[in-house]
């Protein structure tokens, strides 16, 4: 008895469930539309039938609950009946199924104007390519990937050199256009999905995947991959803009070509070393940075992650907070760096600079550290930053070994605190503000601190040293 | 005639002696089937301890710091397999499988004992094999249970070292238990049965689990050989599955494979696998609706083909779990109408189940309730696999939590009601006590609306987006924070239902003692193993005498008759009529 009346209102629960929830698809921003038709066809005779069954379940339990003086009725079959639900049922599946068909139709044809572009997944972040001015995509192969070469484009294919390569994980496009997304991966299984365009497909190493969609509404709309990817599968995001089409070439022209990344220049040392001059003052002219003065160590440290983070502080996108002391001083001295070429000849010396802090001057966290703790802390560090914190290029993650403790232990706080990272330029900031709440007390951060302050400063021979001799 | 005088005799030549015998080294179907199930249940409880950290992390993140995101996704993956292979496949097929088969046919044991035995230590040595790589430096695979390549065994997956060797070799050491136990029930069934019972007479938990086994050993070949090509891949450095790759910054040596090739030979395992835990399950649930219902199952013949043409086209949707794999779309076609077909015959089922309860005397026992919930919880299960079946509907669904809803519906939730249905109602005939009502009927509310709790409001964060297996959502600009709150009821919905299975836990170790004493037939059940000479069944099942059957197994409120059932092993002339004779118009089965 009670379990008619419980599986009644758990109908009941269910239907009005349903229509309160405040949870439910996100307004549609590209032209499937006839995806959402195939859904709301499928919810009401879904939804038809489970109430249906379940009603009927609820009665002939109520109805027929024991009596000691009646009897079960004796009936095997019932052929008549079992043919009708039969038939019923496939008209039922039928009308869930044609619609979907006609509409996987529409999704296997891609539309002859639509425009290519490529996406490419790695662990865990994505970066896109266009065709440039000959619409063709020049010819890739996951052999030649290397940090000069990132997309592993070949370099004799011609059709290759114009290809605009965007090595972040932000992405514009222009409204109502049409477009095939090819899709590859360099090394697992992603999946490159934006909820509001309802589409979605795998990106597979050693094939190229494809699908369709048109972005139908301006505005911003976050990439998800959707394919376990490893450890960090849940910090892959990315960003789309969907504007016009002017916009879109604006934003494009910002990224340079194929042929431009190879003929980068290097950055000038000589010129590098008088700007650094501007820095001297707190970093030191070795670069070794000075704990009274809050500056880290920045000797050494790659060229691609000081651009980066010169750029930011230039931007206001780190830098930017008034909590952010340190940050706020930094990013008024960016005056001193007149334009990207400056930039990119201080970030050049300073990569060239050798310097090795001794190590009783890196560590003054006051709180006793425990090391052996630290290192378990870091096991979520070493993904990105390395084994021994040398940091990665490939998965844009600096060397961080042998920093001051006191600075990892601002930096990771102000991860936490969302002094850092939270700015939307911040391409890879996001990861480090979801990695920090990893550290659950402040104990935790100084054990983590510690350890990578004292993993031994490894100095790679760059091409910068020894333009440097 | 001569086999049928061998089956008669008793066989003394395994008879226990001692402990060990009777208890450890027993080839008596009915221990051995007791040892599965202990052992299964066991590692359930692994699991159920594992989903609950899960649910804690996506409850309230950030709270607890020994979930971190490698071991959140260490421990989804071994929730998700234990569950899977280690928990219902070992509790349907060598658990019921086991101790149903012989006694349900009328048959002194399975027809090769001493494999039998060996099955079960060889699934023990697999699940120890498992619990090891939680010991092993890197911990478990933590690369889902699907073990996609490449990431499953390269450096950016938790447990990518030594965790996910252990794991392939338990399963492939699973899948020489699973084919020595399944040859077994095969032969078994299509051997042994007693004199008169046919295939068209044998109660449908019979056909379920043959179907199931069946389906097993065509199916589990395929995860087999993934397995052994997998660790050829990381060990041996082949490139099945592994194409040419710069991992974390690396240009591995692979070269040519194909990761696509896996999903293709894991999910012609994975989705047979659904049947396999599902098919033993609409036979025992059927079973277990006749005979509260006091009413012969309806539609019994069509129910066998449904069981039959559900495990055939098992083998050809497989590639539903593909859709935005990356695979050429234009199989979307094809997979997407077989899945649908699939829904006729399964669709079917649910209509036959309710149709035998209308018009019955229903008892609402605690089988039988868990019976009902089942009915409910498939139909909802059933119905969102009609979404993900169609092909676009697919596409924004895939990979959330809308996913996870239904497949817990589906085969979570519906099989494992079947399993309490199941363990209610068989209890009083292995134990020979009933268990506690009282406590049955707790467990029973407590996880019907529990789980419902947990997973009718999860499929709506899918809806909205939401993807699965993410360590934290973080900020997000369509996710409102509601979606928190609804994650946080639905963690204590789980930490609720996973409390209440103590209590079932109980139940079954406190009945074992304290239970009242059953009765042989307490259901008053037509099918054979409720009609044994003793209760529980000694060794050798049968006595001196096999049984005969002279009918088919839901001859329940026969028109006519003075009981409301009928044994299958009753002649005509043994059954008391009203009248004194059998009506002459009555349909003979």
């Amino acid at each position: 008895m009670a379990i008619a009346i419980v599986i009644l209102i758990l109908i009941l629960v269910t239907v009005i469930f349903h229509f309160l929830s405040p949870w439910w698809f996100t307004p549609i921003a590209s032209n499937w539309t006839s995806i959402d038709t195939t859904i709301n066809v499928t919810l009401w005779v879904t939804g038809f039938v489970f109430i249906i069954v379940n009603l009927f379940l609820a009665y002939a339990v109520y109805r027929f609950r024991y009596n000691k003086n009646r009897r079960a009725d004796y009936e095997p079959e019932n052929k008549k009946l079992e043919g009708w639900l039969t038939l019923v049922t496939t008209v039922g599946v039928a009308a869930m199924l044609a619609p979907g068909l006609v509409v996987w139709a529409d999704f296997v044809a891609v539309p002859e104007d639509a425009d290519e572009f490529e996406v490419v997944g790695q662990q865990w972040s994505w970066s896109f390519r266009f065709p440039g001015k000959d619409k063709v995509l020049g010819k890739v192969d996951t052999r030649l990937i290397s940090a000069e070469n990132p997309f592993g484009l070949s370099l004799s294919d011609p059709f290759g050199k114009d290809d605009i390569l965007v090595n972040s994980n932000q992405l514009h496009l222009p409204i109502n256009q049409p477009v095939k997304v090819l899709q590859r991966s360099k090394d697992v299984l992603h999946n490159f999905a934006v909820p509001q365009f309802r589409v979605k497909m795998d990106l597979v190493p050693g094939l190229t995947s494809y699908f369709w969609f048109t972005p139908t509404k301006l505005g911003d709309y976050e990439i998800f991959c959707q394919e376990l990817c490893g450890f960090a599968h849940y910090l892959m995001r990315g960003k789309i803009t969907v504007g016009s089409l002017a916009e879109h070439q604006q934003w494009l022209t910002q990224y340079p070509t194929f042929a431009q990344t190879q003929n980068q220049p290097k950055g000038d040392l000589i010129a590098g070393k008088k700007h650094f001059q501007n820095c001297v003052a707190c970093h030191g002219d070795q670069g070794a940075g000075n704990s009274a003065l809050n500056s880290p160590r920045i000797a050494g440290l790659s060229q691609w992650y000081i651009k980066r983070q010169l750029s930011y502080f230039k931007d206001k996108i780190r830098g930017n907070k008034t909590d952010d002391t340190f940050g706020l001083q930094m990013a008024s001295m960016m005056a001193t760096l007149p334009d990207e070429t400056a930039i990119n000849d201080v970030a050049a010396y300073i990569e060239s600079l050798t310097t090795i802090v001794a190590k009783e001057d890196l560590t003054t966290l006051t709180n006793a550290t425990d090391l052996s703790k630290g290192k378990a802390l870091y096991s979520n560090c070493r993904y990105c930053h390395g084994e021994n914190g040398q940091g990665n290029y490939i998965l844009n993650a600096p060397n961080i070994a042998g920093q001051y403790d006191w600075y990892l232990k601002r930096q990771i706080a102000n991860f936490q605190n969302r002094l850092r990272g939270t700015h939307q330029g911040d391409l890879y900031g996001n990861q480090m503000v979801l990695m920090a709440r990893l550290l659950h007390s402040e104990q935790d951060i100084d054990d983590v601190s510690a350890y990578i302050s004292n993993l031994p400063t490894t100095v790679t021979k760059t091409s910068n040293q020894q333009q440097l001799k | 005639m001569t086999h049928i005088a061998i089956a008669e005799q008793l066989d003394d030549s395994h008879e226990p002696g001692g402990f060990v015998t009777k208890y450890i080294w027993s080839q008596d179907h009915k221990v051995i089937a007791i040892q599965y199930a202990i052992t299964a249940i066991f590692v359930g409880l692994i699991a159920l301890v594992l989903s609950a950290i899960m649910r804690l992390q996506l409850g309230f993140p950030d709270s607890f710091s020994f979930i971190d995101p490698s071991s959140y996704l260490q421990f989804v993956t071994m929730h998700g397999m234990i569950m899977v292979i280690y928990l219902l496949t070992a509790l349907l097929l060598g658990g019921f499988g086991n101790y149903l088969i012989p006694l349900m046919i009328g048959a002194r044991d399975m027809v090769f004992p001493y494999l039998n035995m060996l099955s079960y230590w060889t699934y023990l040595l697999s699940v120890i094999v498992l619990i090891c790589s939680f010991f092993v430096t890197g911990g478990p695979t933590g690369a889902g249970w699907t073990l996609y390549p490449p990431q499953a065994i390269l450096q950016g997956t938790p447990g990518a070292d030594k965790g996910i060797i252990l794991m392939l070799v338990s399963l492939a050491i699973f899948i020489v238990a699973f084919t020595m136990g399944g040859l077994n029930y095969v032969t078994t069934i299509f051997q042994a049965r007693a004199k008169g019972m046919t295939l068209m007479r044998m109660p449908l938990t019979l056909w379920g689990i043959l179907t199931a086994t069946i389906l097993g050993l065509l199916a589990f070949p395929a995860l087999l050989v993934s397995a052994i090509m997998m660790l050829f891949d990381m060990l041996l450095a082949t490139s099945f599955f592994m194409p040419a790759i710069v991992s974390l910054g690396d240009n591995l040596a692979y070269t040519g494979g194909s990761p696509i090739l896996f999903q293709h030979l894991f999910w012609f395992f994975g989705h047979p696998e659904v049947y396999i835990v599902a098919l033993p399950a609409f036979g025992m649930v059927s079973d277990v609706i006749a005979t509260h219902a006091r009413k012969n199952i309806f539609g019994y013949r069509m129910m066998v083909w449904a069981i039959v043409a559900i495990g055939g086209l098992s083998f050809v949707v497989w590639a539903h779990h593909m859709y935005v794999s990356g695979m050429n779309p234009y199989f979307g076609f094809f997979f997407a109408t077989t899945t649908l077909i699939i829904a006729i015959p399964t669709a079917l089922k649910v209509y036959n189940w309710v149709l035998t309860l209308w018009r019955g005397n229903i008892h609402l026992t605690v089988p039988m309730l868990f019976a009902i919930g089942f009915i409910f919880t498939f139909t909802h299960g059933g119905l969102t696999g009609l979404w993900l079946g169609n092909v676009v509907v697919d596409l924004p669904l895939s990979d959330t939590y809308f996913v996870v809803a239904h497949f817990h519906m589906v085969m979570g939730v519906s099989p494992v009601m079947v399993l309490f249905a199941a363990i209610y109602h068989w209890y009083p005939k292995i134990t020979g006590r009933y268990f506690h009502q009282g406590m049955g009927k707790f467990h029973f509310w407590l996880t019907f609306l529990g789980t419902y709790a947990i997973y009718l409001p999860m499929h709506y964060l899918g809806f909205l987006g939401v993807p699965r297996r993410y360590f934290a959502i973080g900020d997000s600009n369509f996710i409102p924070d509601s979606a928190q709150t609804l994650n946080a009821s639905i963690t204590v919905s789980a930490i609720i239902v996973g409390i209440v299975q103590l209590i079932f836990i109980y139940n079954v170790i406190w009945s074992l003692k304290y239970g009242k004493k059953a009765p042989a037939n307490p259901w008053g059940a037509t099918s054979l193993e409720w009609q044994t000479p003793d209760t529980p069944p000694k060794h050798g099942n049968w006595g001196a005498k096999l049984p005969v059957v002279h009918r088919w197994a839901y001859d329940f409120s026969v028109p006519g008759a003075e009981s409301d059932f009928i044994p299958q092993n009753m002649t005509d002339s043994e059954v008391t009529w009203v009248s004194g004779q059998p009506p002459q118009d009555r349909e003979k089965t």
